[in-house]
C-alpha cells in the first residue's frame, strides 16, 4: 500500500475552560491517515471535536486556553508538524496544506478584492509578482467556474453570492496547488443547489490537481456522496473507521448505526425517525467507561466501567465498541 | 367538505428598495418578497413550505401572523379574515395561531427561567390563575418531554435539543390550533433533530395541531408534510400532495432540488443535476417565467422568457407553474 501523506497519532487538543474549572478534552487520542489522492471524510456532531482536529493539523489552535498535548503526532511529508518553527510552519500552510471554512463572509476579508485575497498567498509562497499574481487569480477564479473571472477578480466579497464567495474560498486555498486540501463544512451555509455546485467543483478539481481532500462534515449525506474513506468521530474519540462503502453498508458503532437510523432522506418511504435519545455530553466530563454508553441502547456492565479501545471488525474497518468482541449481545438487546 | 382551518389568497409583501449612498441615493425597486402566494391548510394537517434562501418562505410565515404587514392578500383563519383584524382581536387571535422559531437561543429571553417563560402567555391570556399555572407549567414540560428539573433552569444552561422543546413548550401553553414551525430543526445536529420531529409528530396526533412547516430541508420536510409546497422567489412554483410531489415532480426547480439533496448510501444511483448560476434578486426577478435563466429543462424556449407559466393541475391536487409541466421532466435532460 502507497505511504500515506498525512499521519495524525494520538493527537489530543485540550482547552482549559472560562472559570478555570476545568480542562475540555476536545479531541482525546485521535489517530487516522489520509492517503494520496483520497477524500477522506470526518463525520460527527457538534462537540465530537472534529473541527478541532482539522485545526489542530494545521496548529491554529489559539495557544491558550488550547494546547496540542506532549506526546501527539502529526506527520507530513516526513516531518512532525508539532515540533515545526512558526516559519516553518508557515511555509506549509496555505501552501501544502490548505483550508477552506464553513462562512465564506467571515474568512474573507472585507476591505480587499477577491483578486488580492487570491493573489497574496502566490505572491508570499512562490514569490510572483503582483502583475503574475493577477493574472494567477483570474485564472483560479476560471478554475473554479466563477463567471466574468476578468471582472470578478476586482470585486469585494460583499458584490459576491455565498456560492460565489465560497468559490473564491476554494481559489484562495488552491492557488499554490497544495497536496492536501482541509474542507471544514464547506457547503454547510449554502442552499442545496449550491452545495450540489460546490460537491462537484471539489471533485473536478481533485481529478483534475490529484489532491487529497479532509472533508469535515455532518452530513452523512454529504459523505456518501464524495468519501473515499470516512472517519466517525464521537466525544472527541474516532468511534469508527472504514471505506464508505463498508460503513455505510455495515455500520459496527451503535453511535454510527443511531446516525444512520436519524437522517431523513429523501429516496425513501416515509417512517417514524429512530432518534438518539439524550445529548451528546461535555467536553469536561467525558462519561467513564464508553463514552457513548448513555446513550447506547446495548450497553451492558462493562460498557460503563472499561473504555474499549478501536477494535479490528472486518478488512480496514475498525470500531470501539465491545460489540464486537460480543456480537451475541446486539440481537440480545435488539 | 369542510373548510380549511387556513386559507390564504394572494400573499404579497413587498419590501420598499434600500437607498443606496448611505440613504441619500436613488431608491432601488421594491423586493417582491412574496409575491402572490395561496394556499390552504386543513385542520389536523401538515404543509410544508420549502424553498431556498430568498425564497419568501419565512416572510410567508411572518405576514400570516401579521408579525409584519403584508402588501396585498387575504389570510383566513377559522373563516375570518386575519388582516382585518384589530389590536385587541389580533391578541386573542395569536392564542390560537403561535411560532416556533429556527433558533431557539436568539427567542429565548437568557433571563427568564424556563419556568418563567413559561408562566409568561398563561398569565397575560388569564389561562390559569394561581397553583393551576405552577400545574400547566409541568404538564407542559411533561408534554415535550423535558424533567421537571429543568423548569429552573436559564437558557443557557440547556442543550440545543432542550431550548427547542421549550420553544415548542411555549407555543403550547397558550394551547394553539395552528402553529408555525419556521426551521424548527435546523439548527440542531442530526441525533436530536430526529427527537424533535418526532415529538412534533407525536403533539399534532394528541391535540390535533395543524402545522405550516417551513424549512430549506426537503428530507426533513417529507418525514413531516402531509402536503408541500416549493416557493422559488415570491412564488408557490409546485403544490401538491408530499408523496406525489416527491414521488413526481413536475416542475424542473423541484426535481432539481431534490435530485441536489444527498442521500446517505453510497450505492444509491447518481442522478444530480447541477443547477447552474444563483438565485437572482427578488428586486429584479427575470421575465417571463422566474425561474426560466437556471432551468434544466430540455424543452425550455421562447415562451418560457416571455411568458410567466400559471399554476395549473398537473395530476389529482398537484399543481405546477411550467409551461411543460404536463409531463414529468424527462431524464438526462
Amino acid at each position: 500500500m502507497t505511504e500515506p501523506l498525512l499521519r495524525v497519532r494520538d493527537l489530543r487538543t485540550y482547552f482549559v475552560t472560562e472559570r478555570g474549572s476545568g480542562t475540555a478534552r476536545a479531541v482525546d487520542g485521535v489517530s487516522f491517515e489520509l492517503y494520496p489522492g483520497e477524500t477522506l471524510g470526518i463525520v460527527g456532531e457538534s462537540g465530537s471535536g472534529k473541527t478541532v482536529t482539522s485545526l489542530s493539523v494545521l496548529r491554529l489552535i489559539p495557544e491558550p486556553p488550547g494546547h496540542i498535548r506532549p506526546g501527539s503526532y502529526i506527520e507530513f511529508e516526513g516531518r512532525n508538524l508539532l515540533t515545526l518553527s512558526p516559519p516553518e510552519l508557515r511555509a506549509i500552510r496555505g501552501n501544502r496544506i490548505a483550508m477552506v471554512f464553513q462562512e465564506p463572509m467571515t474568512s474573507l476579508n472585507p476591505v480587499f478584492t477577491v483578486g488580492d485575497q487570491i493573489a497574496e498567498a502566490a505572491i508570499i509562497h512562490q514569490g510572483l509578482s503582483r502583475k503574475a499574481a493577477r493574472a494567477r487569480a483570474i485564472e483560479m477564479l476560471t478554475l473554479v467556474g466563477m463567471p466574468d473571472p476578468a471582472e470578478r477578480v476586482d470585486h469585494y466579497p460583499h458584490q459576491l453570492s455565498g456560492g460565489m464567495r465560497q468559490r473564491v474560498m476554494i481559489a484562495m486555498a488552491l492557488v499554490c496547488h497544495p497536496k492536501v486540501l482541509i474542507a471544514d463544512e464547506p457547503t454547510t451555509a449554502l442552499d442545496v443547489t449550491i452545495q450540489a455546485q460546490i460537491l462537484e467543483l471539489l471533485e473536478r478539481l481533485q481529478r483534475e490537481l490529484g489532491m487529497a481532500i479532509m472533508l469535515i462534515t455532518h452530513d452523512l449525506g454529504v459523505v456518501a456522496g464524495t468519501a473515499d474513506r470516512v472517519v466517525v468521530m464521537y466525544a472527541g474519540q474516532v468511534v469508527e473507521t472504514a471505506t464508505t462503502t463498508e460503513l455505510f453498508a455495515r455500520p459496527r458503532h451503535p453511535y454510527t448505526e443511531g446516525l444512520l437510523a436519524a437522517v431523513p432522506r429523501v429516496d425513501t418511504p416515509r417512517e417514524q425517525l429512530r432518534a438518539i435519545p439524550g445529548s451528546v455530553p461535555a467536553a469536561t466530563d467525558w462519561p467513564a467507561g464508553c463514552r457513548f454508553h448513555p446513550r447506547c441502547p446495548y450497553a451492558w456492565d462493562k460498557c460503563r466501567t472499561s473504555e474499549p479501545p478501536l477494535l479490528d471488525s472486518g478488512p480496514g474497518h475498525q470500531a470501539r465498541c465491545w460489540l464486537v468482541t460480543e456480537p451475541a449481545r446486539r440481537s440480545a438487546t435488539a | 367538505m369542510t373548510a380549511p382551518l387556513l386559507d390564504v389568497r394572494g400573499l404579497v409583501k413587498h419590501f420598499p428598495g434600500e437607498r443606496a449612498f448611505f440613504g441619500l441615493g436613488a431608491a432601488q425597486p421594491p423586493v417582491r418578497a412574496v409575491d402572490g402566494v395561496s394556499f390552504a391548510i386543513r385542520e389536523g394537517a401538515t404543509l410544508g413550505l420549502v424553498g431556498e434562501s430568498g425564497s419568501g418562505k419565512s416572510t410567508v410565515a411572518r405576514t400570516l401572523l401579521r408579525l409584519i404587514e403584508p402588501t396585498a392578500g387575504a389570510v383566513l383563519f377559522e373563516g375570518a379574515d386575519v388582516l382585518g383584524l384589530g389590536r385587541v382581536e389580533l391578541r386573542a387571535l395569536r392564542r390560537k395561531m403561535q411560532i416556533v422559531f429556527q433558533d431557539p437561543y436568539g427567542s429565548l429571553n437568557p433571563r427568564m427561567t424556563v419556568r418563567a417563560t413559561l408562566r409568561e402567555p398563561i398569565v397575560i391570556h388569564k389561562l390559569a390563575t394561581g397553583d393551576k399555572i405552577e400545574q400547566r407549567v409541568r404538564t407542559l414540560l411533561d408534554e415535550v418531554g423535558l424533567d421537571g428539573q429543568y423548569a429552573d433552569a436559564y437558557p443557557h444552561e440547556l442543550s440545543g435539543g432542550q431550548r427547542q422543546r421549550v420553544g415548542i413548550a411555549r407555543a403550547l401553553s397558550v394551547e394553539p390550533r395552528f402553529i408555525v414551525c419556521d426551521e424548527p430543526v435546523s439548527a440542531l445536529d442530526v441525533s436530536v433533530q430526529a427527537q424533535v420531529l418526532n415529538l412534533l409528530a407525536e403533539l399534532q396526533r394528541r391535540h390535533r395541531l395543524t402545522y405550516l412547516f417551513i424549512a430549506h430541508d426537503l428530507a426533513v420536510v417529507k418525514h413531516i408534510a402531509d402536503e408541500v409546497a416549493v416557493m422559488y422567489l415570491g412564488k408557490i412554483v409546485e403544490r401538491g400532495p408530499a408523496e406525489a410531489v416527491y414521488r413526481a415532480p413536475r416542475h424542473p426547480y423541484t426535481t432539481s432540488l431534490l435530485s441536489a439533496v444527498p442521500v446517505p448510501d453510497p450505492a444509491a444511483p447518481s442522478r444530480r443535476i447541477v443547477l447552474q448560476g444563483d438565485v437572482p434578486s427578488p428586486a429584479n426577478p427575470p421575465p417571463g417565467c422566474p425561474f426560466h435563466p437556471r432551468c434544466p429543462h430540455p424543452k425550455k424556449d421562447a415562451r418560457c422568457r416571455t411568458e410567466p407559466p400559471a399554476l395549473v393541475e398537473v395530476a389529482a391536487g398537484q399543481i405546477a407553474a411550467c409551461h411543460f409541466a404536463q409531463a414529468p421532466m424527462a431524464p438526462g435532460g
